[in-house]
């Protein structure tokens, strides 16, 4: 597949385990952490970690927005779908999600419960459509990626008069959630990174700029970084390279997607739907103040 | 979840909001409400049914590259270099 197969291919990436094996320090340790699950997969389906030499470790970050979302709000969508007259729409992602009580919404599905897996925004407006008598509640979630089509269907439904349509939003937002990573890091008892993987897709949409505060303000690099094996192996060499030169900047390896301004459409799109919260949890890191 | 894929633009859709792809030949209707200036050819980063970013033929082969003499993006505007290396040459 075109964009994908290239950055995947075995000559490159023993070039890459070359440059990072021959411009690592043996006198030290480097520690970095993939805010992504979509880097942490890549890292363990193609075995990047074992292309590294010992003192190159990867320490895994927050993960995913479904990973994130702390057990009750999953209890809160079951209780929805479980109303009277009420359709939930979904991303398959979330269906197998255990919540408590060992419940799912497949489970609630499978009893009975009025739950439609939708693969775009779009689906579940058609499902309102279609159901003019129902209600018809959107489980959104994701992180900045994922927003915008969220914001897209709501102000569809709001030209098109769909007054059947909600949306149970569980957006959050990544620069708030590094933030607390940060801080926690800098604590005397946290764990040492020295640099960070930046995230791909999200980056697409908010650009590289919002980034740099942290970078300066904590002094650790942060390289936004594609999917594909290859990408985590040039980022993380971007990475070294600055803390071999002392520098702590926000770099870009995937300038095939990311620009520093990001997806401006997008971002407006955003900021006219949704508003920010003080706070919000995340599972495994707590409550992030302005985070969702 | 951040899962988008790159799928090439084979269509546009007469009402202008909407594109069909094509993902390894399989078709799908996707919106373009987050971009702009997209046409057939074009490849596009699709996510839930959406164009997130075109992408940039020119930045993937540089990447590319780029990787292939182990180097990095932007490493041209850091100054420095091997230009200056010492010669191995006998004395002038």
């Amino acid at each position: 597949m075109k964009y994908i197969d290239e950055f995947r291919r075995h000559d490159l990436a023993l070039n890459l385990a070359s440059a990072i094996a021959a411009e690592a320090a043996s006198s030290r340790e480097y520690r970095f952490m993939e805010f992504c699950g979509g880097h942490t997969h890549a890292i363990f389906r193609y075995g990047v970690q074992d292309l590294m030499p010992p003192n190159v470790r990867f320490v895994h970050g927050p993960g995913c927005p479904v990973c994130v979302l702390p057990v009750p709000r999953i209890d809160n969508a079951i209780e929805l779908a479980s109303l009277p007259g009420v359709i939930l729409a979904t991303y398959a992602d979330m269906m197998r999600v255990p919540a408590t009580k060992r419940t799912s919404l497949i489970k609630a599905k499978a009893a009975g419960a009025d739950v439609r897996m939708v693969y775009s925004t779009q689906d579940a407006l058609k499902i309102a459509r279609d159901n003019p008598e129902r209600e018809v509640a959107f489980f959104a979630i994701g992180f900045e990626t994922t927003t915008p089509a969220t914001a897209v269907a709501m102000l569809q439904a709001r030209t098109e008069g769909l007054a059947n349509f909600s949306v149970f939003s569980n957006h959050v937002l990544t620069p708030p959630a590094l933030q607390h990573l940060l801080e926690a890091e800098d604590g005397a008892d946290a764990a040492r990174v020295d640099g960070f993987i930046g995230p791909s897709h999200v980056s697409t949409v908010i650009g590289s700029a919002p980034y740099e505060p942290f970078a300066a303000e904590y002094r650790r690099p942060v390289v936004i970084a594609g999917f594909e094996p290859l990408d985590v192996m040039q980022a993380t060499l971007m990475l070294i390279r600055q803390i071999n030169e002392g520098r702590h900047e926000v770099e870009n390896q995937y300038i095939r997607a990311v620009t520093r301004e990001g997806n401006r459409k997008a971002q407006k799109l955003m900021a006219e739907v949704f508003e920010l919260r003080d706070t919000f949890e995340w599972r495994g890191l707590g409550w992030v103040p302005h985070s969702a | 979840m951040c899962l988008a894929l790159p799928a090439e633009v084979i269509a546009l859709k007469d009402d202008g909001e909407n594109a069909t792809v094509s993902l390894e030949g399989v078709r799908k209707t996707i919106s373009l409400a987050l971009v702009d200036d997209v046409t057939v050819g074009d490849y596009v980063l699709v996510h839930v049914g959406f164009a997130l970013a075109k992408l940039s033929a020119e930045e993937a082969a540089e990447t590319l590259a780029l990787m292939a003499e182990a180097g990095v993006p932007g490493a041209e505007n850091l100054g420095g270099g091997v230009e200056g290396a010492e010669g191995t040459g006998g004395a002038a």
